[in-house]
């Protein structure tokens, strides 16, 4: 129990971003027109990419002598890039689309 | 973690807010993209320039090579893959970050075993990263076509169920006992979310891809979350959490759109069972339509309304399609589009792949705002769509549609529908349309058939 209440403690900041992001989250997205939706999955899809920020602090911490670790370390590192440079272009190309005539 | 550092977060988890918000409106959507991907930009050269401590070269070589690699292929394919495809690629993305932050977690965990409440954050990464990454895969290979059908195992949600609940205690159990986690049970873990996320998709319809991949993508923003809870990263638990919760509401106007609540979609049937039931009740004469006839037609009306779906962009047709609506304009006949939430395969879809031939977003109706027109319109011309026009989704409470806001194309005084043939639409149902007096049929490839029109309206 007690370490309960210390685990909270210690990430309380924590718990408050988490609740504050996610009303951000939900305002964010809400008077969104349908025509968006389509792109705006995709953007989203492109920032939650931002998780290759972990993989590569992962991989800057790691000991260069536990090559499973490595080899596990740098397919984060590359799957995450997919992740961010294939979602914002993808997104961009089809936001693209909406700009050409107005 | 120093100041640098945490003022390129700063201004990434900034970025991250007020991209998104500006990707909400269409005259800004696009330089919001670009404002969010400066802000990840940024995230990554300040962890990489900024890191304090001592860091091995061979590391920062296999960093650049993977950044490297992963820009080349991922800007390769986002820019080459049609526009078609995109739901596809956007599962096959999202599976990525999945997998990105479950690999995360297994690469963490050797330094934290051990530990209690700071292992949550480890295995919650690992768990929802690996259910979203194999469950992306399956939602890739349905939308791709390559596996088609629902599957259902007996008693597939008792199965699953079962599945969830004893991932959930074991993780339990490896927090509350320190000496119960270990490596080989972060592996079993491993593997039994990989499964999980498998038969978590698998037996949902092609038809629900689109509401499984926002769900997913929402997923994957939250393991983000979690691996910003690991490392006190605020970019990674404002980027993730953003995305959790903007894509559970996405989710959620989803599944609006098609009248289905969340959970019938992931546990209710659809598409699978209904095939071949009401086959042979609305069994009637079909009508078909020649297309000289059909230019005709058109040429003298005074108001035509497309309805586009996925069939005509399949057939790469709507380059031929905004041909014709110029056409018909310039002899003064008003030609509108009416888009249904869930035209193509995922909302918007179908306005993305319209825009990319040029037509005017201004011509683009969505359902609510059409409906009340059709009864004032001449000449209704159905292209590659079927669910969304079918009026069992009003009429038959037995079909798996029943409920759906469909568009009320009836209401005109002549409906022309092409479809290469008499084959059920997505969600393997019959459509009654087809039989009604004032319905005639356009048979054929959507591109050659809207081709020989284009030049039947030329001729006359």
């Amino acid at each position: 129990m007690e370490q309960i209440l210390i685990f909270i403690e210690q990430h309380i900041e924590m718990f408050y971003f988490v609740i504050l992001s996610v009303f951000v989250g939900v305002e964010v997205i809400g008077h969104v027109p349908a025509v968006l939706h389509t792109p705006l999955m995709s953007g989203a899809n492109a920032i939650h990419g931002v998780v290759i920020v972990g993989a590569i602090h992962v991989m800057l911490n790691l000991q260069a002598s536990n090559y499973i670790l490595l080899i596990l370390g740098t397919l984060a590192v590359l799957l995450g890039t997919l992740n961010v440079v294939g979602g914002f272009v993808v997104t961009d190309r089809m936001l693209e689309m909406f700009k050409k005539k107005n | 973690m120093n100041a640098l550092n945490e003022i390129c977060y700063l201004i990434a988890s900034l970025t991250f807010i007020v991209g998104l918000r500006m990707m909400g409106n269409p005259k800004t959507a696009r330089k919001g993209n670009l404002v969010a991907a400066g802000g990840m930009f940024l995230a990554i050269l300040g962890t990489i320039l900024f890191h304090q401590g001592p860091v091995k070269p061979i590391i920062y070589i296999l960093i650049g090579i993977a950044l490297v690699v992963g820009t080349v292929i991922g800007w390769y394919t986002a820019k080459k893959v049609a526009m078609t495809k995109m739901p596809e690629l956007v599962s096959l993305f999202n599976g990525m970050g999945g997998a990105c932050a479950a690999l995360i977690s297994l690469v963490e965990y050797p330094n934290l075993s051990g530990h209690s409440f700071g292992l949550i954050p480890v295995l919650a990464g690992l768990i929802i990263g690996s259910v979203s990454f194999s469950g992306s895969i399956i939602a890739f290979l349905k939308l791709n076509g390559t596996m088609n059908k629902a599957i259902r195992l007996p008693a597939y949600n008792v199965l699953n169920t079962a599945m969830m609940m004893i991932i959930l205690v074991l993780g339990i159990l490896a927090v509350a006992i320190p000496n119960f986690n270990s490596t080989p049970l972060v592996y079993g873990l491993l593997l039994l979310s990989l499964v999980y996320g498998i038969m978590f998709v698998i037996p949902i319809g092609g038809a629900d891809m689109p509401v499984v991949i926002s769900l997913l993508n929402s997923f994957t923003g939250l393991a983000a979350a979690f691996g910003g809870f690991l490392y006190d990263n605020k970019a990674m638990l404002t980027g993730g959490i953003l995305v959790g919760s903007a894509g559970t509401l996405l989710t959620v106007i989803m599944c609006k759109a098609m009248n289905r609540s969340l959970s019938s979609v992931i546990f209710g049937a659809f598409g699978a069972k209904a095939e071949g039931v009401s086959g042979s009740a609305s069994g009637g004469v079909v009508k078909d339509i020649q297309v000289s006839d059909l230019a005709v037609l058109m040429n003298y009306s005074k108001k035509v309304i497309i309805v586009p779906g996925y069939g005509l962009a399949v057939a790469q047709a709507q380059h031929v399609i905004h041909e014709i609506e110029l056409l018909l304009e310039s002899r003064g006949v008003e030609v509108k589009y009416a888009i249904h939430p869930v035209a193509g395969r995922m909302p918007g879809h179908m306005n993305v792949l319209l825009a990319e031939s040029n037509v005017d977003y201004a011509k683009l109706s969505e359902m609510e705002e059409i409906n009340p027109e059709f009864s004032s319109t001449d000449v209704v011309l159905v292209v590659g769509a079927n669910d969304v026009v079918n009026p069992a989704a009003k009429t038959d409470p037995s079909s798996p549609i029943y409920g759906m806001p469909i568009l009320d194309v009836e209401n005109a005084t002549h409906i022309v529908v092409n479809k290469r043939s008499m084959n059920a639409g997505y969600a393997g149902i019959d459509n009654e349309l087809f039989f009604n007096t004032k319905t005639s049929m356009l048979f054929g490839d959507a591109k050659s058939v809207l081709t020989a029109l284009v030049n039947e309206l030329k001729s006359l």
